[in-house]
């Protein structure tokens, strides 16, 4: 395979991406087949030193961000004929509220999941508040003769301190493994969506 | 090895490889040869994330009647290389621990 050749079958593989992303890429492997040459290679042994297409092809899609992914899959390869635009128009009753379906629970795992650290941290800044109130309750006791009663307001404030710094603590954490949890969704969608390719 | 960890190694050695001057794609993969084989494919991903992670900057100057795309790295990248050479040496004294009765045993 030739430089000419090879570059048209990446092209035709990365059909549906941005045309920005897609010149890129093209860009960067015509370089480094144009740089093997000036090095002594042949134009041939630069391509197959490349590596095969689809390699390169996968490479490329699991790096691309998933709303494009999706832009590039949902986009028609072809014009659709006149009897799959009927059958879809036909069939609507039931795909649409499907995808709608799919949607919404991806949707409300994420709102699950991330009103329960919401939740968490709602538990925090009401420590704090506790924190505040009983410190600053205590201040304003402490001129007047109910000395005891701010003895008390400063105890319970200070509690509040500890329980506010430690729980933060923890809920930061749990916030850290959502994150993490949430991209690990997002990487198993996108696998989905790669693996149909390569499988094709 | 293990891809996540390796993912992380070859980002690190991309930008040491642009650290000193700017280099472009073919250099990158002949300079880390004796130390480590990279394919054209792999690296491509790897530039394109670093660089929209702005840990590195692209221009394109002319060679040969072509354009060639040099990389070069942002002070965030140095950081970058630094903060590695910190990890790494957390990750060399759980080696030496791994290793250490093998030691003993010669």
């Amino acid at each position: 395979m030739n430089k000419f050749e090879f570059l048209a079958l990446l092209r035709e593989r990365l059909e549906g991406l941005p045309k920005e992303d897609i010149e890129k890429s093209l860009d960067y492997y015509s370089e480094m087949i144009d740089d093997s040459v000036e090095d002594g290679l042949t134009e041939a042994a630069a391509v197959s030193a490349i590596g095969p297409v689809d390699e390169i092809v996968s490479q490329i899609l699991m790096e691309t961000s998933l709303p494009k992914l999706v832009k590039a899959k949902v986009k028609p390869q072809k014009a659709l004929r006149i009897w799959e635009i009927v059958l879809l128009v036909l069939g609507s009753p039931v795909w649409i509220p499907l995808l709608l379906a799919a949607g919404c629970i991806v949707l409300s795992l994420y709102i699950v999941l991330w009103s329960g650290i919401i939740v968490l941290y709602a538990g925090v800044v009401s420590c704090a508040a506790g924190a505040a109130g009983g410190v600053f309750g205590a201040a304003a006791l402490a001129g007047t003769s109910h000395f005891f009663q701010a003895v008390l307001f400063l105890g319970g404030g200070l509690i509040f301190v500890g329980i506010t710094i430690l729980f933060s603590l923890g809920v930061n954490q749990i916030a850290k493994g959502a994150a993490i949890l949430s991209k690990q969704i997002l990487f198993g969608i996108k696998a989905c969506f790669i693996r149909k390719e390569t499988v094709l | 090895m293990d891809i996540q960890l390796k993912r992380g190694l070859l980002d690190v050695c991309v930008l040491a490889a642009i650290k000193n001057e700017d280099s472009y794609g073919y250099q990158i993969i002949k300079d880390m040869k004796p130390y480590v084989e990279i394919s054209e494919s792999t690296l491509y991903p790897i530039l394109r994330r670093l660089e929209s992670a702005q840990l590195l900057t692209v221009r394109s100057l002319e060679h040969n009647g072509r354009l060639r795309k040099y990389y070069h790295i942002t002070p965030l990248g140095l950081e970058r290389i630094e903060a590695f050479k910190e990890e790494w040496n957390e990750i060399m004294s759980i080696y030496r621990f791994v290793t250490r009765e093998e030691n003993d045993n010669e």
